[in-house]
Protein backbone atom coordinates (compact mmCIF):
# COMPACT_ATOMS: atom_id res chain seq x y z
CA UNK A 1 0.00 0.00 0.00
CA UNK A 2 1.31 2.93 -1.03
CA UNK A 3 2.27 5.81 2.30
CA UNK A 4 0.07 8.73 2.56
CA UNK A 5 1.46 11.97 2.28
CA UNK A 6 2.08 12.57 6.29
CA UNK A 7 3.53 9.56 6.26
CA UNK A 8 6.27 10.72 3.58
CA UNK A 9 6.58 13.63 4.84
CA UNK A 10 7.27 12.66 8.08
CA UNK A 11 10.21 10.52 7.10
CA UNK A 12 11.71 13.18 5.07
CA UNK A 13 11.73 15.25 7.99
CA UNK A 14 13.66 12.52 9.82
CA UNK A 15 15.64 12.63 7.22
CA UNK A 16 16.19 15.98 6.93
CA UNK A 17 16.81 16.69 10.66
CA UNK A 18 19.41 13.74 10.72
CA UNK A 19 21.29 15.09 7.50
CA UNK A 20 21.27 19.03 7.86
CA UNK A 21 21.32 18.87 11.62
CA UNK A 22 17.83 21.06 12.16
CA UNK A 23 15.01 21.03 14.09
CA UNK A 24 11.61 19.44 13.45
CA UNK A 25 9.43 22.36 13.01
CA UNK A 26 12.11 24.20 11.04
CA UNK A 27 11.55 21.36 8.21
CA UNK A 28 8.53 22.81 6.78
CA UNK A 29 7.06 22.14 3.43
CA UNK A 30 7.93 25.86 1.65
CA UNK A 31 11.64 25.64 3.33
CA UNK A 32 13.98 25.68 0.76
CA UNK A 33 16.94 23.86 1.04
CA UNK A 34 19.65 25.87 0.71
CA UNK A 35 18.53 29.34 1.99
CA UNK A 36 16.26 28.25 5.19
CA UNK A 37 17.83 24.80 6.03
CA UNK A 38 21.66 25.95 5.05
CA UNK A 39 22.46 22.81 2.51
CA UNK A 40 25.64 22.58 1.32
CA UNK A 41 26.39 20.79 -1.87
CA UNK A 42 27.92 17.56 -0.27
CA UNK A 43 24.42 17.59 1.72
CA UNK A 44 22.33 16.97 -1.12
CA UNK A 45 24.72 13.47 -1.50
CA UNK A 46 24.07 12.91 2.06
CA UNK A 47 20.04 13.29 1.46
CA UNK A 48 20.20 11.14 -1.19
CA UNK A 49 22.22 8.80 -0.03
CA UNK A 50 19.57 8.66 3.16
CA UNK A 51 16.48 8.70 1.48
CA UNK A 52 17.63 5.71 -0.40
CA UNK A 53 17.83 3.87 2.77
CA UNK A 54 14.76 4.93 4.35
CA UNK A 55 12.57 4.45 1.62
CA UNK A 56 14.23 1.79 -0.25
CA UNK A 57 14.49 3.48 -3.24
CA UNK A 58 17.34 3.56 -5.91
CA UNK A 59 18.09 7.76 -7.06
CA UNK A 60 20.58 8.10 -9.93
CA UNK A 61 22.44 11.06 -10.23
CA UNK A 62 20.68 13.96 -11.78
CA UNK A 63 17.21 12.48 -11.17
CA UNK A 64 16.21 14.50 -7.55
CA UNK A 65 18.64 17.07 -7.70
CA UNK A 66 20.07 18.79 -11.15
CA UNK A 67 23.27 17.00 -12.11
CA UNK A 68 25.10 18.28 -15.40
CA UNK A 69 22.45 20.62 -16.61
CA UNK A 70 24.29 23.49 -15.30
CA UNK A 71 27.40 22.51 -16.52
CA UNK A 72 25.62 22.21 -20.14
CA UNK A 73 26.10 25.26 -22.23
CA UNK A 74 23.05 24.61 -24.26
CA UNK A 75 21.04 24.80 -20.95
CA UNK A 76 22.69 27.92 -19.81
CA UNK A 77 23.83 31.21 -20.96
CA UNK A 78 24.50 34.51 -19.34
CA UNK A 79 23.99 33.25 -15.85
CA UNK A 80 20.12 32.01 -17.54
CA UNK A 81 18.49 28.76 -17.80
CA UNK A 82 18.40 28.84 -21.58
CA UNK A 83 14.59 27.99 -22.82
CA UNK A 84 15.92 24.57 -23.86
CA UNK A 85 17.30 24.18 -20.31
CA UNK A 86 14.11 24.86 -18.92
CA UNK A 87 12.37 22.69 -20.89
CA UNK A 88 14.82 19.90 -20.17
CA UNK A 89 14.43 20.42 -16.70
CA UNK A 90 10.80 20.35 -16.43
CA UNK A 91 10.46 17.93 -18.42
CA UNK A 92 13.20 15.33 -15.81
CA UNK A 93 12.46 17.07 -13.17
CA UNK A 94 8.52 16.67 -12.54
CA UNK A 95 8.47 17.26 -8.91
CA UNK A 96 9.50 21.02 -9.00
CA UNK A 97 7.19 23.72 -8.56
CA UNK A 98 8.85 25.99 -11.00
CA UNK A 99 6.20 28.88 -10.49
CA UNK A 100 7.15 31.80 -12.01
CA UNK A 101 10.94 30.98 -12.47
CA UNK A 102 10.42 31.35 -16.16
CA UNK A 103 9.64 34.89 -16.07
CA UNK A 104 13.13 35.75 -14.40
CA UNK A 105 15.19 31.86 -14.56
CA UNK A 106 18.38 33.09 -12.83
CA UNK A 107 20.62 30.12 -12.26
CA UNK A 108 21.47 31.76 -9.04
CA UNK A 109 17.29 31.45 -8.06
CA UNK A 110 17.28 27.92 -9.09
CA UNK A 111 18.16 26.86 -5.71
CA UNK A 112 14.96 28.15 -4.18
CA UNK A 113 12.99 26.14 -6.29
CA UNK A 114 14.26 23.06 -3.52
CA UNK A 115 12.16 22.81 -1.15
CA UNK A 116 11.29 20.09 1.57
CA UNK A 117 7.95 19.38 -0.70
CA UNK A 118 9.99 19.02 -3.57
CA UNK A 119 11.52 15.43 -2.18
CA UNK A 120 8.08 14.51 -0.98
CA UNK A 121 6.97 15.04 -4.32
CA UNK A 122 10.08 13.31 -5.63
CA UNK A 123 9.34 10.29 -2.96
CA UNK A 124 5.36 10.08 -3.78
CA UNK A 125 6.38 9.54 -8.00
CA UNK A 126 8.64 7.40 -7.13
CA UNK A 127 7.06 5.09 -4.38
CA UNK A 128 4.19 5.30 -6.56
CA UNK A 129 6.11 2.82 -9.14
CA UNK B 1 55.75 14.31 13.59
CA UNK B 2 53.81 12.72 11.30
CA UNK B 3 49.68 13.22 10.12
CA UNK B 4 48.94 9.68 11.01
CA UNK B 5 46.63 8.90 13.51
CA UNK B 6 46.31 5.35 13.38
CA UNK B 7 48.69 2.50 14.33
CA UNK B 8 47.47 -0.53 12.18
CA UNK B 9 44.73 -2.24 10.80
CA UNK B 10 43.68 -5.22 13.08
CA UNK B 11 40.61 -6.35 9.99
CA UNK B 12 40.10 -4.81 6.65
CA UNK B 13 37.38 -6.30 4.39
CA UNK B 14 37.42 -4.31 1.04
CA UNK B 15 34.68 -2.33 0.15
CA UNK B 16 32.69 -3.44 3.21
CA UNK B 17 34.22 -2.89 6.53
CA UNK B 18 37.63 -2.26 8.71
CA UNK B 19 38.96 -2.27 11.76
CA UNK B 20 41.94 0.12 12.98
CA UNK B 21 44.00 0.50 16.17
CA UNK B 22 45.17 3.77 18.03
CA UNK B 23 47.52 3.44 21.37
CA UNK B 24 47.03 6.69 23.60
CA UNK B 25 50.71 7.08 24.41
CA UNK B 26 52.23 10.26 27.14
CA UNK B 27 54.52 11.17 24.72
CA UNK B 28 52.65 12.50 21.80
CA UNK B 29 52.58 16.10 22.33
CA UNK B 30 49.05 17.07 21.92
CA UNK B 31 48.19 15.50 24.62
CA UNK B 32 50.22 18.14 26.30
CA UNK B 33 48.82 21.00 24.43
CA UNK B 34 45.11 20.13 25.14
CA UNK B 35 45.06 20.44 28.59
CA UNK B 36 48.56 20.87 30.73
CA UNK B 37 47.17 19.43 33.85
CA UNK B 38 44.72 16.51 32.33
CA UNK B 39 46.74 14.99 29.03
CA UNK B 40 43.82 13.48 27.14
CA UNK B 41 43.01 12.64 23.70
CA UNK B 42 41.26 15.71 21.69
CA UNK B 43 38.24 14.10 19.76
CA UNK B 44 38.84 16.23 16.77
CA UNK B 45 41.91 13.41 16.53
CA UNK B 46 39.27 10.84 17.28
CA UNK B 47 37.69 12.24 14.04
CA UNK B 48 40.68 12.48 11.88
CA UNK B 49 41.59 8.70 12.81
CA UNK B 50 38.16 7.80 12.01
CA UNK B 51 38.63 9.38 8.62
CA UNK B 52 41.77 8.25 7.83
CA UNK B 53 40.12 4.60 8.66
CA UNK B 54 37.09 5.39 7.29
CA UNK B 55 39.30 7.11 4.18
CA UNK B 56 41.05 4.46 3.42
CA UNK B 57 38.06 1.85 3.24
CA UNK B 58 36.58 3.81 1.30
CA UNK B 59 39.88 4.86 -1.25
CA UNK B 60 40.74 0.79 -1.21
CA UNK B 61 36.94 0.17 -2.73
CA UNK B 62 37.88 1.84 -5.93
CA UNK B 63 41.23 0.56 -6.11
CA UNK B 64 43.13 4.07 -4.85
CA UNK B 65 41.91 5.36 -8.50
CA UNK B 66 39.96 8.83 -6.59
CA UNK B 67 41.49 11.17 -4.51
CA UNK B 68 39.10 10.45 -1.17
CA UNK B 69 38.48 13.65 1.30
CA UNK B 70 36.58 14.37 4.13
CA UNK B 71 33.50 16.69 3.10
CA UNK B 72 31.13 15.94 5.90
CA UNK B 73 31.20 15.10 9.73
CA UNK B 74 27.64 13.81 9.83
CA UNK B 75 27.40 12.43 13.71
CA UNK B 76 30.04 12.37 16.43
CA UNK B 77 29.18 11.21 20.28
CA UNK B 78 31.53 10.37 22.36
CA UNK B 79 31.28 8.95 25.73
CA UNK B 80 34.38 9.04 27.58
CA UNK B 81 37.18 10.78 27.85
CA UNK B 82 40.50 9.17 26.50
CA UNK B 83 43.83 8.98 27.95
CA UNK B 84 47.47 8.23 28.01
CA UNK B 85 47.63 4.36 28.11
CA UNK B 86 44.27 3.72 26.35
CA UNK B 87 43.59 1.80 23.31
CA UNK B 88 41.54 3.11 20.90
CA UNK B 89 39.46 0.85 17.81
CA UNK B 90 37.94 2.60 15.09
CA UNK B 91 35.28 -0.07 13.69
CA UNK B 92 33.96 1.40 10.67
CA UNK B 93 31.56 0.08 7.66
CA UNK B 94 30.87 1.95 4.39
CA UNK B 95 26.84 2.74 3.83
CA UNK B 96 26.77 3.72 0.34
CA UNK B 97 29.22 4.31 -2.00
CA UNK B 98 28.92 5.77 -5.75
CA UNK B 99 31.15 7.98 -8.30
CA UNK B 100 30.40 10.88 -6.01
CA UNK B 101 30.55 10.58 -2.89
CA UNK B 102 30.48 7.90 -0.01
CA UNK B 103 29.36 7.87 3.35
CA UNK B 104 30.78 5.74 6.59
CA UNK B 105 29.24 4.44 10.00
CA UNK B 106 32.24 4.72 12.46
CA UNK B 107 31.98 3.86 16.07
CA UNK B 108 34.18 3.94 18.59
CA UNK B 109 35.80 1.64 20.96
CA UNK B 110 38.28 2.41 24.19
CA UNK B 111 39.57 -0.75 25.81
CA UNK B 112 37.23 -3.03 24.38
CA UNK B 113 33.64 -1.02 25.49
CA UNK B 114 32.16 1.07 22.81
CA UNK B 115 32.28 4.44 23.80
CA UNK B 116 30.59 6.38 20.61
CA UNK B 117 30.03 6.91 17.11
CA UNK B 118 31.34 9.28 14.00
CA UNK B 119 29.52 8.97 10.72
CA UNK B 120 31.40 10.42 7.89
CA UNK B 121 30.98 11.81 4.43
CA UNK B 122 33.71 11.23 1.67
CA UNK B 123 33.98 13.45 -1.78
CA UNK B 124 35.67 12.00 -4.48
CA UNK B 125 36.82 15.16 -5.74
CA UNK B 126 37.57 14.40 -9.41
CA UNK B 127 34.07 13.80 -9.82
CA UNK B 128 33.11 17.05 -8.01
CA UNK B 129 29.68 18.89 -10.17
CA UNK B 130 31.73 21.86 -10.54
CA UNK B 131 34.43 20.63 -12.62
CA UNK B 132 37.30 21.63 -10.65
CA UNK B 133 40.76 20.36 -11.48
CA UNK B 134 42.96 18.94 -9.26
CA UNK B 135 46.52 17.39 -9.92
CA UNK B 136 46.92 14.21 -11.86
CA UNK B 137 48.96 12.31 -9.36
CA UNK B 138 46.65 11.28 -5.93
CA UNK B 139 48.43 13.44 -3.13
CA UNK B 140 45.35 11.76 -0.74
CA UNK B 141 47.00 8.36 -0.63
CA UNK B 142 50.86 8.58 0.15
CA UNK B 143 52.95 5.95 0.72
CA UNK B 144 52.64 5.84 4.81
CA UNK B 145 49.02 5.09 4.23
CA UNK B 146 49.86 2.34 2.32
CA UNK B 147 51.76 0.48 4.28
CA UNK B 148 48.98 0.19 6.49
CA UNK B 149 47.35 -2.36 4.47
CA UNK B 150 50.48 -4.74 3.84
CA UNK B 151 49.45 -8.11 4.43
CA UNK B 152 45.58 -7.08 3.64
CA UNK B 153 45.40 -6.18 0.42
CA UNK B 154 47.31 -5.10 -2.69
CA UNK B 155 48.01 -1.63 -3.02
CA UNK B 156 48.92 0.14 -5.92
CA UNK B 157 53.03 0.23 -6.78
CA UNK B 158 54.97 3.74 -5.86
Amino acid sequence: MPMTDDEVFQKVTETLTEALGVDDDEVTPDATLTGDLGAESIDFLDIVFRLEKTFGIKIPPGDLFPDNVLNNPDFVADGKVTDVGLVKLKESMPHVEFGDFDQDPDVNKLSELFKVQTIVNYVKNKTAG
Amino acid sequence: MRWIWIDRFEEFSPGVSAVAVKNVSLAEEHLHDHWEDFPVMPVSLMIEGMAQTSGILVGQARDFREKVILAKISKVEISEPVVPGDQLKYHTEIGTITDQAASTHGTVWKNGKDIGTIDLMFSHIDQNLAGTKFPEENFVFTGQFLRLLAGFVETPAK
